[in-house]
């Protein structure tokens, strides 16, 4: 009885025949078996080797099957969504493999160096080549340098976006938005040539610590600013009026009401702000002045901090000092991370509604 | 429209409260007339204190506002004080000149190899994060099952966490050496192409083409994020009626999602291009860098603003330092038209977008 319809299979889900002809389950990886013969056939006998080699050349080849066979079977349509769907997929994929290189040799060439002597010393009196030394003295500084510049960061931009939410009107808000967001864009290296400019050329002061922490904060700021700005958004404004019914003034309703009930956002967005900061670099090369040997006074005196040591170290043509560098690197991403986790936690379970 | 419930307390947008209805105009006055009327009220019982406190307290707020704005107008100012007078001890033509020796005499620099290198590496690298990043942006918001989709943005969010000088570690101790089998086939068999060709040979290390491949990596989490956003925005009722037209999930992609982001994805590789720009670090440990105005990527050498900044600083005498500091100058004009012009084409979709 169905003789005249051109696609002969009407199944029973189907019994009008809308869906037209698909690839049937078991054709894929029949595909990818054969890609891999086909490729592992290829390697035998071209030069081509490697294992990344093997994978481009596979992916390469399973694509160009899979839109034949689709192009044969379902028609141009669905093997141009076939095709395109693969490419969203492999672009994931080629985005997960610099974030996985980047864990794994850092874990693996970092947890070499790590030992108690490695976090608890300095590299006073080490020489280039000499093994040991550690960065205690990096890690004194970056955690008072991250301090300080949450300190100078944290009161001005919850104010700005404060601002910008409660107060903010006309033109100077409009401003300040649109400033916000371009300092975001701010390249690292010109914060610290600007304090650098103004600091050691313009007031002589010697380096330190301390104008490191200027620069930094120039950096934090916006970004704290607009991750604050979205959370005191989210503040319903039914409270804010329940608070005016009830006769409280406007900053006292700013202060008890609306940045309590944001807090938790805006912890995070301080955190992820932190964050960031710890692993600038550009600003500190031309402020804490570089030091081997441990000062924990940021207010005078040359500092050091862990990516400096990073950048230092890894420069040097020696192995044993990319090895403290890898170290360095490791601290400094578990530092991070472990900031990013917490942001990341302190979002997820007080929420704001 | 998603966002209206979300920000009832936000300041007005340019025509959104007036052309709200009688309730959201009852809001907004109360929000912005509240205050004074409460104030008011205490006023006969507690004094004229609360009053004070609102203005300090908006007077504190406006303050470190116009910081901000200050802090923007000062790094232009006081990088110019050194910028001129660079300008002046510099004997040759500040934007053509390849050469780099300001301490010198006579003292002969300028930009033309740097500004080369800085727009060469960080083009090359959009070019290369945009594709992965539109990709990986349509995976997220559009492909990926729903309850894998966060998660997963959050392990791309990750990569932006790692710090740029921990890229630039990665980038010269593994990407580098990994990279000379690829390096080598493409000057061996595209080397016809003018930007794969490597003259007399070479050592397919520390290229221009590492650093932008770094570069990329560390700007794929920026643009991809901005455009996830931009795509998750793409009104329900778009997606649907292709679907309802019997759209593939690709043309459903093509005809709504697309074009709906294209503003966004622009904007997006922008800020991405700005960070590139600035990029230092990174940069600074991936290139082995000279000054020559070179586009051969696949050579060793190369150099940005920034990179310079960053290794030369050391070195640097009186009329160095403010050489440097006016290679500063025109990095920070040239990322700030970037990025001004980035959040120019957002703000400008956000005023005219049927999503709001």
């Amino acid at each position: 009885m169905t003789v005249t319809t051109a696609p002969p299979a009407r199944s029973v889900d189907d019994p009008l025949g809308l869906v037209g002809r698909v690839l049937p389950v078991w054709v894929l990886p029949a595909l990818l078996a054969a890609t891999i013969l086909v490729t592992l056939g290829l390697f035998a006998v071209t030069p081509m080797q490697g294992k990344a080699d093997f994978v481009v050349v596979a992916a390469v080849i399973y694509v160009a099957l899979q839109t034949a066979a689709s192009f044969s079977v379902e028609g141009r349509r669905r093997a141009v969504d076939r095709f395109f769907t693969t490419l969203v997929y492999t672009a994931f994929a080629i985005a997960m493999i610099p974030l996985i290189s980047v864990v794994v040799t850092v874990l693996r060439n970092g947890a070499e160096v790590i030992n108690g002597n490695f976090l608890t010393h300095s590299l006073r009196n080490i020489g280039p080549t000499d093994t040991g030394g550690g960065i205690y003295h990096g890690m004194i500084g970056t955690l008072e340098q991250a301090l300080i510049t949450s300190v100078i960061s944290i009161p001005i931009a919850v104010l700005v976006a404060v601002y910008l939410v409660e107060y903010g009107r006309g033109q100077l808000a409009r401003a300040v938005t649109f400033f916000v967001d371009v300092m975001t864009g701010i390249p690292s290296i010109v914060a610290g040539l600007f304090i650098f400019t103004v600091w050691v050329l313009i007031l002589g002061f010697s380096r330190a610590g301390l104008p490191a922490t200027f620069a930094l904060a120039i950096l934090m700021i916006p970004t704290v600013v607009r991750s604050t700005e979205e959370m005191l958004k989210l503040v319903p404004n039914e409270l804010r009026e329940a608070s005016y019914a009830l006769g409280v003034p406007k900053w006292r309703t700013i202060l008890r009401i609306v940045i309590p009930t944001a807090l938790p956002g805006i912890v995070t967005g301080i955190m992820l702000g932190v964050a960031r900061v710890m692993g600038e670099t550009a600003p500190l090369l031309l402020l804490i002045g570089a030091t081997d040997s441990i000062n924990t006074n940021p207010f005078s005196g040359p500092q050091s901090a862990l990516p400096f040591i990073i950048f230092d170290q890894a420069a040097r043509p020696n192995d044993q000092a990319v090895a403290r560098a890898w170290g360095a690197a490791l601290v400094l991403i578990v530092l991070v991370m472990l900031l990013n986790l917490i942001a990341r936690v302190i979002a997820r379970f007080t929420r704001v509604r | 429209m998603a966002n209206e419930p979300r920000n009832p307390g936000s300041r007005p947008r340019v025509g959104q409260q007036q052309s709200d209805s009688g309730v959201g105009r009852i809001s907004g006055v109360a929000l912005g007339d509240a205050p004074a009327l409460g104030s008011g009220a205490v006023t006969g019982l507690g004094g004229a204190s609360t009053r004070f406190g609102d203005r300090v307290f908006k007077s504190l707020s406006q303050g470190a506002s116009v910081l901000l704005l200050v802090v923007i107008a000062a790094i232009a100012i006081f990088l110019l004080t050194r910028t001129i007078p660079a300008l002046q001890d510099d004997t040759v033509n500040f934007l053509t000149e390849k050469k780099w020796l300001p301490d010198s005499s006579p003292s002969v620099f300028g930009i033309a190899a740097l500004a080369t290198g800085t727009l060469v590496t960080s083009l090359l690298a959009l070019l290369m994060a945009v594709p992965v990043s539109v990709g990986i942006a349509l995976f997220i918001a559009h492909y990926a099952p729903r309850r894998l989709a966060n998660g997963l943005g959050y392990i791309v969010d990750l990569l932006a966490a790692v710090p740029s000088v921990v890229f630039g570690l990665w980038g010269l101790k593994f990407l580098v050496p990994h990279m000379v089998g690829l390096t080598k086939f493409l000057a061996d068999h595209l080397g016809w192409f003018p930007m794969f060709d490597v003259g007399d040979g070479s050592t397919y290390r520390q290229t221009m083409f590492n650093a932008s491949v770094v570069l990329a990596v560390m700007i794929l989490p920026i643009i991809s994020a901005v455009s996830r956003e931009v795509f998750l925005q793409v009104p329900t009722m778009h997606l649907e009626a292709a679907q309802a037209l019997g759209a593939t999930r690709w043309e459903t992609m093509r005809m709504a999602v697309l074009p709906f982001g294209r503003s966004g994805v622009i904007s997006a590789s922008m800020l991405g291009l700005g960070r590139a720009l600035g990029e230092t670090v990174a940069v600074a440990l991936v290139l082995s860098t000279n000054y020559e105005i070179s586009l051969k990527i696949l050579n060793p050498g190369g150099n940005t603003f920034a990179a310079n900044i960053a290794l030369q600083y050391g070195f640097a005498g009186d009329t160095g330092i403010n050489a440097l500091i006016a290679s500063g100058m025109v990095l920070f004009v040239i990322t700030l038209l970037v990025n001004m012009t980035a959040r120019w084409i957002i703000g400008r979709r956000a005023a005219f977008s049927g999503a709001n």
